[in-house]
């Protein structure tokens, strides 16, 4: 995992955190939505940040392979390398 | 589709249905109207002595309008029967008050339709077309 691509998900991750969770609480194996209680509704605004600051596009499909911040690393860096 | 169609499809029914009618429909746009009858419940409350349409409803009215029949107009064809739906953030401005008996118009643009989540930029005009209400609405479309 590139540490530049992780450190750039983290900073997106953070704009759509709840109040209640810290950008802290980021960890490699945090799932999305179940650890950080990212909304539904959020985790599309996070997967369109992602699409802008990496100029990538994910599938409709892939949506569901970014649970946590590792698998959606792994999408991502697939996507960037190819 | 029509507006009768997608009036049908709409999951709200009187007293908290506010749409009459679309009137023009484009793949990533929606115009509709609704008039806000002067018996309507809310206003014997909002306020004492003073019949004002409460910003929440012109707020649900602009979903209904603008989020709601454009959503269901772009799932043609996938099965609606299961449509679940959850209104997911407003964010607007009031900019001049809404009377009873009027007539308003809801505008809605796309900002974008993807992952199930349809998020449109949306006005209410008055028929003075003065705009009333403006901003952004989201919502989550599954048919899954």
């Amino acid at each position: 995992m590139n540490n530049e691509h992780y450190e750039a998900l983290k900073n997106i991750i953070k704009i759509y955190l709840p109040e209640d969770v810290s950008v802290d609480d980021i960890k490699p194996t945090s799932h999305l939505t179940q650890e950080l209680n990212v909304n539904s509704a959020n985790l599309v605004d996070i997967v369109l940040d992602v699409e802008d600051h990496f100029d990538i596009t994910i599938e409709d499909d892939e949506i569901e392979k970014m649970e946590t911040v590792q698998s959606a690393i792994e999408v991502i860096e697939a996507k960037v390398q190819s | 589709m029509s507006s009768e169609e997608i009036i049908a499809l709409l999951p709200y029914t009187a007293p908290f249905l506010f749409v009459d009618q679309i009137e023009e429909l484009g793949d990533s746009y929606i115009v509709g109207s609704y008039t806000f009858s002067r018996e309507s419940y809310f206003y014997e409350g909002h306020f004492k002595g003073n019949p004002v349409t409460p910003g929440v409803i012109l707020t649900e009215c602009m979903a209904q309008i603008g989020l709601v029949s454009l959503g269901i107009s772009k799932l043609a064809g996938q099965d609606l029967a299961a449509l679940k739906l959850a209104f997911t953030s407003a964010d607007v401005e009031f900019l001049k008050p809404v009377m009873p008996g009027e007539k308003v118009t809801v505008v809605s643009e796309e900002a974008y339709f993807r992952f199930n989540k349809l998020k449109c930029n949306v006005k209410l005009l008055n028929a003075q077309d003065e705009v009333c209400v403006k901003g952004t609405l989201a919502g989550i479309f599954s048919t899954k």
